[in-house]
């Protein structure tokens, strides 16, 4: 049984419609890589699984279990198995890192809050962050955000993480210590999602890649396939032009 | 100069210093209805308007005509309004009733549109944020949206409670015993209308000062200011 199975996923931002038919099965401990051109419909994609942009036709199941977006429970379940790291880190700036990681296992879920330090401390460490956590987002580099943001979706213990172009807002020599970490992930069996434009790292950690282009799967494959050898021309476009940079 | 002088030991009598500070507890009892409970009212109204979906619809369209509606009338033409509407309701009420229901109403219109100007202030990406991990509406605001938003909400709802301690004094139309109406009284007895005002300026000075040094306070205890220590 796949862990994550979407089938003619369809999705709009009013009356743009951004996902058109997407169907995608991850199996667990998959890292699967989403690569495309602007708009066309990756990081939607990631909304969609985390109930903030409810599908408008489609269905999404979760180890075979199909999730009723207009059910609020629904959503809720998903959302204690699904968590998302957001481009542009989305940290409560009104929070120290330390709390921003302990808020929602505390408050949300009603964890012991000892227990959560504990392990949000040991995220923190996890990502290199330990001197950090009595500072503000505000005080922090951006690549250190981002490492808090992914810290503070692992301390939900997530089944399956979303990463939506979590290197796209950072500095190149700050993208290294953030890739390091994902790397980490992937090698502790982690499902995954990865939007990104790092080419580089889509290989290296995915298992398989979907290219996507006008909120269609264009063509999905192993990495190799996709990047070196794509079979679409439009696949072939992107790449091309993706790699010469 | 010599006038009010000489009236100072008559006016400031027993009898007068217990009706100034009676008119001065109504004002203040009329302002405090309208900043507080007009301020938790305000503060619902805004957080219906920022409701999603079509089951809220309603709501929204009624909070967007409350605020809209009675952010545009004017005080006194409300004041009337809600007089009138109990007279022909028939319900006997004081006129002090009246224009508790009448502060509450402008009170909350304002106060809502600047709550809701506050939370809508916060970035749409905590929103997000706090959807993803399941905290629910009333939970992103408490968490994570009011501690962002006082920067917003604060100093314009500090000036509107001092703008709104003034605007009570048209309660004294309705022959409401406040500030206002007690400086009139104490001016047709025949004090001097300088001593009588100015008395009443003091007084209304007296109340609104320290509401905006509470304002500056919460202002500084609430929105913490931190620099890049980096």
């Amino acid at each position: 049984m796949f862990h994550l199975e979407l089938d003619q996923i369809e999705a709009s931002y009013g009356t743009l419609k951004v996902l058109d038919g997407i169907t995608l099965a991850v199996s667990p401990g998959e890292v699967v890589g989403l690569i495309g051109p602007s708009g066309s419909g990756k990081s939607t994609i990631l909304r969609v699984l985390t109930g903030l942009l409810p599908p408008a036709k489609g269905t999404v199941q979760l180890d075979g279990e199909r999730i009723d977006f207009g059910s609020a429970k629904a959503v809720r379940k998903l959302r204690e198995r699904i968590a998302i790291v957001f481009q542009q880190y989305n940290l409560f700036q009104n929070m120290s890192v330390l709390d921003n990681v302990m808020i929602a296992p505390v408050k949300i879920r009603g964890r012991n809050k000892r227990e959560v330090r504990a392990e949000a401390e040991a995220l923190l460490a996890k990502v290199g962050l330990s001197d950090k956590l009595k500072q503000y987002p505000d005080q922090l580099s951006g690549g250190q955000q981002q490492r808090v943001a992914i810290a503070r979706a692992l301390c939900l213990k997530p089944q399956i993480l979303l990463l939506d172009e979590i290197t796209a807002a950072l500095d190149p020599e700050l993208v290294a210590e953030v890739l390091d970490t994902i790397r980490l992930l992937a090698a502790e069996g982690m499902t995954m999602l990865i939007v990104s434009h790092e080419m580089g790292f889509i290989r290296e950690v995915s298992g398989r890649v979907a290219f996507l282009a006008d909120g269609k799967i264009v063509e999905l494959g192993e990495p190799a396939a996709i990047l070196d050898t794509p079979k679409e021309a439009r696949t072939h476009d992107f790449v091309s032009k993706i790699l010469r940079h | 100069m010599d006038r009010i002088l000489s009236e100072l030991p008559e006016f400031f009598s027993y009898y007068n210093v217990i009706f100034l500070l009676k008119a001065a507890g109504t004002t203040i009892a009329l302002s405090a209805i309208g900043c507080i409970f007009g301020g938790l009212i305000g503060a619902g109204i805004a957080v219906a308007r920022l409701t999603t979906g079509w089951v809220s619809l309603p709501l929204r369209i009624l909070a967007i005509a409350y605020t809209e509606v009675f952010r545009r009338v004017p005080f006194l033409v409300t004041l009337m309004l809600v007089f009138f509407a109990f007279q022909f309701s028939g319900f006997r009420v004081s006129t002090f009733t009246v224009g508790c229901v009448t502060v509450l109403l402008i009170a909350s219109a304002f106060l809502a549109e600047i709550v809701r100007a506050g939370l809508q202030s916060v970035h749409a990406n905590q929103w997000d944020a706090a959807s993803a991990m399941n905290f629910g509406l009333m939970r992103t605001i408490r968490y994570v949206i009011l501690p962002q938003a006082w920067k917003v909400i604060l100093p314009p709802a500090f000036g509107f409670f001092i703008l709104f301690i003034k605007d009570t004094a048209l309660a004294s139309y309705i022959n409401v015993a406040e500030l206002t109406y007690a400086g009139k009284v104490l001016n047709n007895k025949g004090f001097a209308a300088g001593l009588t005002f100015g008395t009443i300026l003091l007084i209304y000075f007296a109340i609104s000062y320290p509401l905006a040094r509470l304002g500056a306070h919460l202002e500084r205890r609430l929105v913490p200011s931190r620099t890049r220590s980096d």
